[in-house]
């Protein structure tokens, strides 16, 4: 008997060492946190007068609008639409007039086509927007979509098809991240304390309608308050079966990478060009679990969103509700306008934000953060050459080696260039921060990448 | 708003940076030789200085010079040849005649560093190929050794190194604080730790290489037999284990290749101590260890994250 609990224990001991042995992920960076708006309650800001609603506002297909210049909209209509499978629909945040289909050149280079409503101020809500009826996973999906939400950290990549993978047996977690390692940005944080209710509640949603067995929320752990509050929830909802609890990450970038946190919160490795689907796992960002438990009580689609307006040239940087396609200029100027004149202005964090040409373009649905920066954050020192440090090849989290990398890139070599894993590279940013030359890493990363995609397909 | 004035700033993320750069690395490992050169001066005097000025001026001339001739920016500031030149002088005994110091300069710089590309692009550790050079063209003055305290004039007292042949052992007090006849860097144990310490402290190195570098040859010549104390502390081990096989250029750039290469450096090092016909073995063993970086980089470069290792009948498909 007693040898027996003691062979228990000793197995379950081994256990712990293997898995905490398998969760140790490699990498990545410490960034300053500056998280100056983590104390910030989000500020509702007043719907605008003029909404510009970009049909490109997920990865995937770009929608199509349904509606023409002159049409009548309303809060929660839908205004763009696409039949193609990963994509999400597009809902106007105000109600009025249509105005005008354009064009808009989006950051990153990509042009799409943009509806823009001018609001009556009314804010009259469409009859469409009402709670979804849900008896089935089928009914679950359709209402996902319906409400038009992508993932909301970032990336943008539309819920309801995260949420049907290839075989929905095989998955058994549910991974809610909260990590938000990107300095600056608190957005993810406020929602864990303003609704940390709704988040637990859209995570058991999900975890119902995927038949998971667990939950693991994980947060970074320079984020005590927000694993508290959501630790005393998860243990008040916990059910053998239903098992909800919250995992302390460390807080070093870049946790909050998809693949990364899969490792850390399992001890799973997502194969190169796999998804999480392929490890039984299913990452949601926290606000996005928070907003669909809104949407089953409410039926009110995406057409708000939280953003953290912060940097040096913001005067007074805070977290702010706006209605998705609300010009970054308005909502700069809510947050009291510039200190300082901006020179450099970024959609989502420091380290892999997008710079924007312009301050008219309209907050997207993934958009998380808009930094400002003054003259001296905004130029780059010029490159140096390589002194092979091995800095990079230690900060990536990815286990690359990107000099090695830089090197078959300069001599076109793709097969080299697949054989060194470039596919995998995710632009983190690590190894560029961690450079003491200045190097241009990430671009030489991203440039022998499109090459690798560019190249012909070799015959099997 | 004001920032329509002139257009925004476009540039790719990451859009910040850890702060450290080449020079100010440089810099740091300038400032880590301080001790190992102020212990020289103590030990044989105003000569050690003059040692240095000139190594360091003749790199710096050279790096200047085959710059120009190439038609190539300047890079003397980034201070990467003045180290080379603190190094070289490391490498030399007090009492070299300063053309030939000047000359070694000239040789690691112009034939070890530029005529590869420069920083960053030689594949062996010019201020070794500057010791080398000499050692190969003025074996005498390169192994004339004088006592410490003692002047560096006609008339000093000439020395043996700790390890030459039948040289009276030095007690390990005396090696550890550099009381012993060597190269003008490599004497002061002491010294050269206070350096290493200072360079993982302010993370320009990581301690691994030296660790294992020094581990290795405590541990083998400890199986030979040897007192593995009086290995470790004599001969230019310290210094080369601190400052020479921890360039970044000529040691591999994955933790595990620098793990090999250091292991490597060690055995090597205790291999030509003991059964080759030269007494010191350290800067051969850097020099070959540096020549096969490309190798062991190449087998223990680490896999992308979450792929497999492939099993040898599928790696021949």
């Amino acid at each position: 008997m007693a040898t027996q609990t003691t062979g228990g224990a000793l197995k379950k001991a081994a256990g712990g060492i293997w898995q905490a042995w398998r969760s140790r992920t490699r990498g990545g960076a410490y960034v300053p946190h500056r998280k100056n708006t983590a104390e910030s309650e989000t500020v509702v800001m007043p719907p605008p007068e003029t909404v510009v609603l970009a049909m490109s506002q997920h990865l995937g297909a770009p929608c199509v609008p349904t509606v023409k210049p002159g049409d009548e909209v309303a809060v929660g209509q839908v205004v763009g639409d696409s039949d193609r499978p990963v994509s999400a629909p597009i809902h106007s945040g105000v109600s009025g007039r249509v105005t005008a289909v354009t064009e808009l050149l989006l950051p990153g280079g990509r042009k799409s086509q943009a509806v823009v409503i001018e609001s009556d101020g009314e804010g009259r809500v469409d009859e469409s927007v009402r709670p979804p009826v849900i008896d089935n996973r089928q009914d679950f999906l359709r209402a996902v979509r319906a409400s038009g939400l992508v993932g909301l950290g970032g990336a943008g990549f539309p819920t309801h098809v995260k949420l049907n993978p290839r075989d929905v047996d095989a998955i058994d977690t549910v991974l809610v991240n909260a990590a938000e390692c990107e300095p600056y940005i608190t957005a993810d944080y406020r929602e864990c304390m303003e609704n940390s209710w709704d988040i637990v509640s859209g995570v058991q949603s999900v975890m119902e309608f995927l038949n998971a067995s667990r939950v693991i929320v994980a947060v970074e752990r320079n984020k005590p308050a927000a694993i508290a509050e959501l630790s005393r929830i998860a243990r008040s909802v916990s059910a053998p079966g239903r098992e909800v609890r919250v995992k302390a990450l460390p807080a070093r970038y870049p946790q909050g990478a998809e693949k990364v946190l899969i490792q850390a919160c399992t001890g799973r490795r997502v194969p190169p060009g796999g998804l999480p689907a392929d490890v039984g796992c299913v990452v949601l960002n926290v606000t996005t679990a928070a907003f669909l438990a809104r949407y089953l009580k409410t039926g009110m689609p995406l057409i708000h969103r939280r953003l953290t307006v912060d940097g040096p040239a913001i005067a007074y940087p805070k977290n702010v509700r706006v209605t998705i396609g609300t010009s970054i200029r308005d909502v700069i100027a809510f947050c009291g306008g510039a200190r300082r004149e901006i020179r450099k202005l970024l959609m989502g964090g420091p380290m892999m934000g997008l710079a924007l040409m312009d301050d008219t373009l309209p907050v997207l649905k993934q958009n998380n953060a808009i930094l400002a920066f003054a003259e001296e954050d905004a130029q780059v020192p010029p490159a140096s050459v390589c002194i092979r440090c091995g800095r990079c090849v230690e900060a990536c989290p990815m286990h690359l080696v990107p000099p090695s990398i830089a090197a078959a890139y300069k001599n076109d070599d793709v097969e080299s260039l697949e054989r060194l894993g470039v596919m995998t590279c995710m632009e983190c940013g690590c190894c560029s921060f961690s450079c003491p030359a200045h190097r241009y890493i990430v671009q030489t990363m991203r440039m022998g990448k499109e090459l690798v995609r560019s190249a012909p397909k070799k015959a099997d | 708003m004001a920032s329509m004035d002139k257009p925004l700033i476009v540039t790719s993320s990451p859009h910040l940076h850890c702060g450290m750069n080449t020079r100010g690395m440089m810099l740091d490992v300038l400032i880590a030789t301080v001790p190992a050169a102020v212990a020289s001066l103590l030990l044989f005097g105003w000569r050690a200085l003059a040692v240095m000025l000139v190594c360091v001026a003749s790199c710096m001339a050279s790096e200047i010079l085959s710059r120009w001739v190439m038609k190539r920016d300047q890079t003397v500031g980034d201070l990467s040849c003045i180290v080379t030149g603190m190094l070289l002088a490391f490498n030399l005994p007090a009492t070299i005649p300063l053309w030939q110091a000047a000359l070694g300069g000239v040789a690691a710089i112009v034939v070890a560093k530029q005529m590869f590309g420069g920083l960053g692009q030689n594949f062996v550790n010019p201020a070794l190929v500057g010791r080398i050079v000499l050692l190969a063209s003025f074996p005498e003055s390169m192994n004339h050794w004088v006592v410490p305290f003692g002047g560096t004039g006609v008339d000093a007292v000439t020395a043996a190194t700790p390890l030459a042949e039948g040289a009276a052992p030095y007690s390990v007090t005396e090696l550890f604080f550099g009381i012993h006849g060597g190269c003008l860097g490599e004497t002061c144990a002491m010294a050269l730790l206070l350096g290493g310490i200072y360079l993982v402290l302010r993370r320009v190195i990581s301690p691994t290489v030296p660790l294992l570098y020094i581990g290795t040859v405590f541990v083998l010549s400890w199986l030979l037999g040897e007192n593995p104390l009086y290995q470790v502390l004599s001969g230019g081990l310290m210094l080369g284990a601190v400052f020479m096989a921890t360039d970044y250029t000529t040691s591999p750039i994955n933790k595990a290749g620098k793990a090999v290469y250091a292991v490597g450096c060690g055995l090597l090092t205790v291999l030509i101590r003991q059964f080759g016909s030269l007494p010191e073995g350290v800067s051969f063993a850097i020099v070959i260890m540096n020549i096969l970086v490309p190798l062991i980089e190449r087998a223990t470069r680490p896999l992308p994250f979450g792929r497999r290792r492939l099993k040898r009948k599928d790696a021949a498909d």
